[in-house]
């Protein structure tokens, strides 16, 4: 279940909205975080809280790209590949963090500080290529200034 | 008028979308206040809504989301539906690939979009208003949900707005990585907690909008236009840009130019004028191959056809359209074939699967492209995709399959010897 200061958050943002299941989507945001990612319990949670059946939030969750169904790794790293990226030389770091760092698309390391994730455009086009990692934007990459950047992130 | 005229002229031009943007406390009510802002919302709630709405006809205002539909006509059906509440809603899902127009609004000035949200709330009727903001920009929610706050704690939100008894409510929806969700019906079955799935219309929004309520759907640099037009009035806003589309307009930049960003310039811009005048030209005097001029499901265009005038009633004329006016410059280096197919990967991965044509053939196309650019196309494969983006074409709910389609199209149509040349030599040059 979730803890209690996530039940108030979520019965706050449920009052932005006339019905309880347009706070579906915020109350999978606060699921995932405090479980990690969507698993069977959060959705459990969700359902309970919002009166909206399991099969119906994992419907929904299932359509978007940002909820995560498998356990993530500490730091999601984010990295658009969209045209403006790719003109630009995105798929080679791609290429350079799979080959020279382990960081698989779609994967997780085996230390469990990084996932990696393509992104679809994250509008960051004119500092192509470009990335989130977790929340933060990073943009004009380079194979030498997305190893620096990496290492901020334990 | 000399290039050297023209630049100077651009250089004069108030900044209206951006204006103050460079002042790194920019997104601070204060600063916004310090800067002018907030002084329209006084006057506008001076004025009978109907003043406002015909003020924003007067305007010539179209929407700046992509479609350039005539945003006093919308709001007219909208205020003329009997059902309350209302609602306005502002998409902030910008996420057309190549488009970044939006976030420095979003990010530097959260106050002038709620400013001009609290303005349309009130000429519509709407009691409440919801940002629908892409997951993708964590920033830009941290950075509005505080401007809201201070909005409220300021009286220019609220139960009671500066004194006069309007009410209006914002609040920020957090998308979660779905482009279809910028097609306005899609937005509504989302901010309902629903997947982002396209309805048919009719009935539209205005009638029938999110919670089975009229419903105004706006993107953000359309809002964000409406405190100056309360400003300088209707008339005077009308004779910035083109005739048949005024105003200011963002053009955001990316890809082989010297200088990308985002340009606020009046409606109308020259195509070629943005490239070569304010972005400095190709990257390293290298030769411009196809310019995709209003993000990347909009007709892309050859070297020769970028005289047109970026507004939404010319660029049609001229072979494209304005779309978001995120412009995409390719210089030689840049294979089309591949981008042709990561932009179908990209539509693929996006259909929302509730249309057969653009599920499936958004696919289809993808795979043929993808043969065809590793070298291993087959003779027939061209006219293979013609004859499936031409089945696809007007056979959806929204625009998103007649998008794809039209790309696969425009790419064959000014680049054929690209995608021949791949077939006849199994294999891609550019590697």
């Amino acid at each position: 279940m979730l803890n209690e200061a996530a039940i108030k958050e979520l019965n706050e943002i449920r009052q932005k909205y006339p019905n309880a299941r347009a706070a579906l989507l915020p109350a999978l945001y606060i699921a995932q975080r405090e479980f990690g990612h969507l698993s069977p319990e959060a959705y459990e949670a969700v359902s309970e809280i919002l009166g909206v059946p399991k099969a119906i939030a994992r419907g929904v969750a299932t359509f978007y790209v940002m909820y995560k169904h498998k356990p993530m790794g500490r730091n999601i790293v984010q990295l658009c590949t969209n045209v403006s990226c790719m003109i630009l030389g995105a798929e080679k770091l791609v290429d350079f963090l799979k080959n020279k760092h382990g960081l698989e698309p779609g994967g997780t390391t085996s230390d469990g500080r990084f996932s990696m994730v393509i992104m679809e455009c994250i509008g960051a086009c004119g500092t192509a290529p470009a990335m989130l990692v977790n929340d933060d934007f990073y943009e004009n990459l380079t194979e030498d200034n997305i190893v620096k950047i990496l290492e901020r992130y334990k | 008028m000399t290039r050297k005229g023209l630049l100077n002229e651009f250089k004069d031009m108030e900044k209206v979308l951006l204006k103050n943007i460079e002042n790194p406390n920019s997104a601070d009510i204060n600063e916004y206040k310090k800067a002018g802002g907030y002084s329209s919302l006084p006057k506008a709630l001076e004025r009978q809504p109907k003043e406002i709405i015909e003020e924003v006809k007067k305007a010539g205002l179209r929407g700046r989301g992509g479609a350039g539909f005539p945003v006093a006509m919308k709001w007219t059906f909208a205020s003329a539906d009997p059902k309350f509440p209302k609602y306005l809603l502002c998409n902030a899902d910008e996420g057309e690939p190549g488009t970044f127009k939006d976030r420095p609004i979003l990010e530097k000035n959260p106050h002038l979009l709620i400013e001009g949200m609290a303005i349309s709330g009130y000429a519509l009727g709407a009691e409440y208003g919801y940002i629908y903001l892409r997951g993708e920009y964590p920033e830009a929610k941290n950075i509005l949900n505080r401007a809201i706050k201070q909005a409220n704690d300021n009286g220019f939100l609220g139960d009671n707005i500066l004194g006069k008894g309007i009410k209006f409510h914002l609040a920020v929806h957090q998308g979660a990585g779905a482009y279809i969700c910028g097609e306005e019906t899609a937005l509504i079955e989302s901010l309902e907690g629903d997947k982002g799935q396209p309805r048919i219309k009719p009935p539209f929004p205005v009638n029938v909008g999110v919670f089975a309520k009229p419903t105004v759907v706006n993107n953000v640099e359309t809002l964000s236009n409406i405190p100056y037009i309360i400003e300088i009035g209707g008339d005077a806003y009308s004779k910035i840009g083109t005739t048949d589309c005024p105003g200011p307009k963002l053009y955001c930049v990316s890809g082989h130019v010297e200088k990308p960003g985002v340009y606020e310039l009046p409606m109308g811009t020259i195509l070629r004028d943005i490239i070569y005048t304010h972005c400095g030209g190709i990257k390293g005097g290298k030769k411009l191959k196809a310019v995709i001029p209003g993000g990347a499901t909009t007709p892309v265009l050859p070297p020769d056809k970028i005289d047109c005038p970026m507004d939404f009633v010319n660029m049609p004329k001229h072979g494209s359209m304005l779309g978001s006016g995120a412009v995409i410059v390719m210089d030689e280096s840049v294979c089309l074939v591949k981008v042709c197919y990561r932009i179908l990967k990209f539509l693929e991965h996006e259909s929302c699967g509730k249309c057969t044509p653009c599920r499936e053939g958004t696919g289809w196309l993808r795979n043929i492209l993808g043969r065809v650019e590793s070298g291993e196309g087959i003779e027939g494969d061209i006219d293979l995709m013609l004859s499936v983006s031409g089945n696809m074409m007007g056979k959806t709910f929204c625009p998103l399959g007649d998008g794809a389609a039209s790309v696969v199209q425009n790419f064959i149509k000014h680049f054929r010897p690209e995608f021949e040349e791949h077939i006849k030599n199994a294999k891609c040059r550019f590697k």
